[in-house]
């Protein structure tokens, strides 16, 4: 069998990508000699040599703009190229955050208020009432992140009303849209869910616990800086509660494969805040973690998942 | 449950307190993009080395292999072949310095002299002055040894000498010591200018009257523009105040990474041992490599064709900032090098706008990568040695409009708010020195 895993992009995520998409060829490798694993680069040579040498399935480990918005997605559905992961629809509701807190609040899952605007709002309204606007309706502290992205870049959380101008420009750096959200103070965990014969499967929740008490880009991917604990040290009831919410957020938003749901625990339950429809699977990565604590292995995962994917065409 | 969590790394307890400034950093993960094709990188300090004659250094190395491979790829002399070194002289007469072969100390890559100068000089909080700002990767260095780095003010034509002399006055003050003056006199990195010849003078003057030992680099000394003779080094006029640093990295390549210090003969011992220690001896390949091509090729000839390539980047880059900055944007104008300096319009934050700048597929370095206290965040790096004049302009165009509309952004949320910390400097990537 021929997979090509596809990591890297134009993505600000790029590097993460790329050792994300390393960490699973090797892991596939390891799990299945027979399988032919090919890490491959995003870029204009890319549909020529799927043309000209089809895999049997692509892995697409991209993450950021490209990879999680759906549109290589998109692309491999057009070319008829069975690939691990959700579809492109699923893809698109999961990465707009604001979207997907829609949606879910809409379920009646718990998510922190929130409010995305786009730059033009501020420009056309002025930034200082509709800031003020914001703080009245969000409250503070409050998180501002951009819409759309991932490993916390351009996210910044803001304790008082004079840091809001220049969170928002950070947050506008990374995309047009820009969510301010109420920051809710709790357990902070991650919890991976995983389709298994018997359907989707939430893994052991991830509490983290940065040393600088932002989980920032710095706190994901630099080893020694957070603290871990799987499974979180959250009560039965409440791990009960996060299990089932990210089951509910993978089935809801029509997640396939693989997802990862971040969320907060506080005293009165587990609440939404983001889901990455390509989770991180870096040294430094919590569903690797879960897995691990699971007594699941990553490579024989993905192996089930490829084979899933080439039955499902 | 458990009481103690896991930080994915056994030995966190275990490293030593220089080493808390090695994270993972957003910047670094924004130039993972700037290798991509689609990206004009104006980021980079990478030499075009496409404009050696590769069939003739082909040619040259094998028959290197094939006469003198069992010494080549042998140990060799801690402190570096001793004919290189003879030819290292002859290079160094091109900016002045008369000096003696046993003088040099050959390292791989000046960084590696760097670092030795700074080992066996500097204990923990030992002042270093060095010029605001500066070369990101001597800055790593100094921090890595914990010395206190201390800036000194620049114009046009490079180090103050009235900041110098007082801030040596003010370092005096609080009772410590300054070990180095840390300069690059010629075609500076970042800032893009060169000391003059009586700018050199008082700044010598200056450090002998203190007692200040100058620690001069000087790796794009022979890359002038204006066809007149390379800027005598300061090191010219003064043997045992000066160590000075030079690199082949800009005239021949830097991937052969072969360099070298100059120091007087006390330095110069315990140089020799620091580099052993640290290296055992640099690689007897790379500087047969380089003593072959200074022996074989027309070395002097191929730094005219480097100039000439880089003088017409240089104009490239200078024409595209004059019709695609915004108001308020200034630039250096460079004799030579690699690099012109930016400082943006009131408001903008070059750390703060380079996702955007990447996301609109053109890079840079942010200026706070070139001090330690913070500054630099209304100033830029713009590289212009490796793309071609298109892709130069086609990059300052991009950038022009990133500009444009991070100003924009700074109009609607105010020029003035508070930014978040700078971080200081970190350890670059090999290719953003």
């Amino acid at each position: 069998m021929h997979v090509v895993v596809l990591a890297g992009g134009l993505s600000p995520e790029r590097d993460v990508s790329i050792r994300s998409g390393r960490r699973v060829a090797n892991a596939l490798r390891a799990a299945d000699p027979s399988i032919d694993v090919i890490e491959r680069d995003v870029d204009s040579t890319l549909l020529k040599s799927l043309h000209s040498d089809a895999p049997d399935c692509v892995i697409p480990m991209l993450h950021g703009a490209a990879g999680e918005d759906g549109a290589v997605r998109d692309v491999l559905d057009g070319l008829g190229i069975p690939y691990v992961g959700s579809g492109p629809d699923a893809c698109r509701l999961a990465f707009d955050k604001p979207v997907a807190k829609a949606l879910l609040r809409a379920e009646g899952i718990a998510t922190p208020r929130s409010v995305a605007l786009p730059h033009s709002t501020f420009r056309e309204l002025g930034a200082a009432s509709v800031l003020d606007a914001l703080v009245a309706a969000v409250g503070l502290p409050a998180v501002v992140k951009p819409a759309k992205g991932g490993s916390a870049l351009g996210a910044t959380i803001v304790n008082d009303a004079s840091e809001l101008p220049a969170a928002m420009v950070n947050a506008f750096a990374y995309g047009d849209v820009a969510m301010i959200e109420s920051f809710v103070a709790g357990v902070e965990v991650a919890v991976a869910v995983v389709d298994t014969a018997d359907g989707p499967r939430a893994l052991p929740a991830v509490e983290i616990v940065p040393d600088s008490g932002f989980y920032d880009y710095t706190a994901r991917y630099t080893a020694g800086s957070t603290e871990f604990f799987v499974p979180a040290r959250v009560s039965q009831e409440h791990s009960d509660a996060l299990a089932k919410l990210a089951v509910r957020v993978h089935t809801s938003l029509g997640l396939r494969d693989w997802s990862r749901t971040d969320a907060i625990v506080t005293s009165e339950g587990a609440m939404f805040l983001e889901v990455n429809a390509a989770p991180g699977m870096t040294e430094t990565s919590l569903m690797p973690q879960a897995l691990t604590n699971a007594g699941m292995d990553l490579g024989e995962l993905t192996a089930y998942l490829v084979r899933a994917a080439v039955a499902r065409g | 449950m458990n009481a103690k969590g896991s930080r994915l790394d056994p030995w966190v307890d275990s490293y030593a307190t220089r080493a808390r400034g090695m994270t993972a950093s957003e910047i670094r993960a924004l130039f993972s993009v700037a290798s991509r094709p689609e990206v004009v990188s104006l980021a980079g300090g990478m030499p075009f080395v496409q404009a050696l004659p590769m069939d003739a250094i082909g040619e040259m190395s094998a028959r290197l292999i094939r006469e003198r491979g069992a010494q080549a790829l042998q140990y060799g002399s801690g402190q570096g072949d001793p004919t290189l070194r003879e030819q290292i002289i002859e290079v160094m007469r091109e900016v002045g310095i008369e000096g003696h072969p046993d003088e040099v100390v050959v390292t791989p890559g000046s960084q590696m002299a760097l670092d030795i100068v700074v080992r066996i000089f500097c204990d923990p909080g030992d002042v270093v002055l060095v010029e605001a700002p500066s070369y990101v990767g001597a800055l790593g260095v100094f921090r890595a040894y914990e010395c206190d780095v201390i800036h000194v003010a620049m114009d046009n034509e490079g180090l103050l000498p009235s900041a110098l002399e007082e801030t040596i006055a003010a370092v005096r003050a609080s009772g410590r010591k300054i070990k180095l003056l840390y300069t690059i006199p010629s075609f500076h990195n970042p800032a893009g200018v060169t000391q003059g010849p009586q700018r050199r003078s008082e700044i010598l003057a200056i450090a002998q009257r203190a007692g200040i030992l100058i620690l001069e680099d000087d790796p794009y000394g022979l890359l002038g523009f204006d066809g007149g003779p390379p800027p005598r080094a300061i090191r010219a006029d003064e043997s045992d105040g000066v160590i000075y640093l030079g690199s082949f990295s800009k005239t021949i390549a830097s991937g052969i990474r072969v360099g070298w210090a100059l120091a007087p003969h006390g330095v110069r011992e315990k140089l020799v041992l620091a580099s052993e220690s640290a290296i055992l001896c640099p690689s007897n390949l790379a500087q047969f490599t380089v003593s072959e091509y200074l022996a074989t090729q027309p070395w002097r000839q191929q730094i005219k064709v480097f100039q000439e390539i880089y003088r017409e980047r240089r104009d490239a880059l200078l024409d595209a900032l004059k019709t695609y900055m915004p108001e308020g944007t200034t630039w250096t104008v460079p004799a030579g090098g690699f690099y012109s300096w930016l400082t943006l319009p009131q408001g903008l934050d070059s750390k703060a706008m380079l996702p955007r700048a990447i996301a609109a597929l053109v890079a840079y370095v942010p200026g706070t990568g070139f001090y330690v206290d913070g500054q630099g965040q209304h100033e830029l790096r713009l590289s212009y040695c490796y793309p071609d004049p298109d892709r130069i302009r086609e990059g300052v165009r991009r950038l022009g409009a990133v500009m444009e509309s991070e100003l924009e952004l700074m109009q609607t949320f105010g020029a003035d708010m508070p930014r978040h910390d700078s971080q200081g400097p970190q350890t670059p990537a090999p290719d953003l020195g």
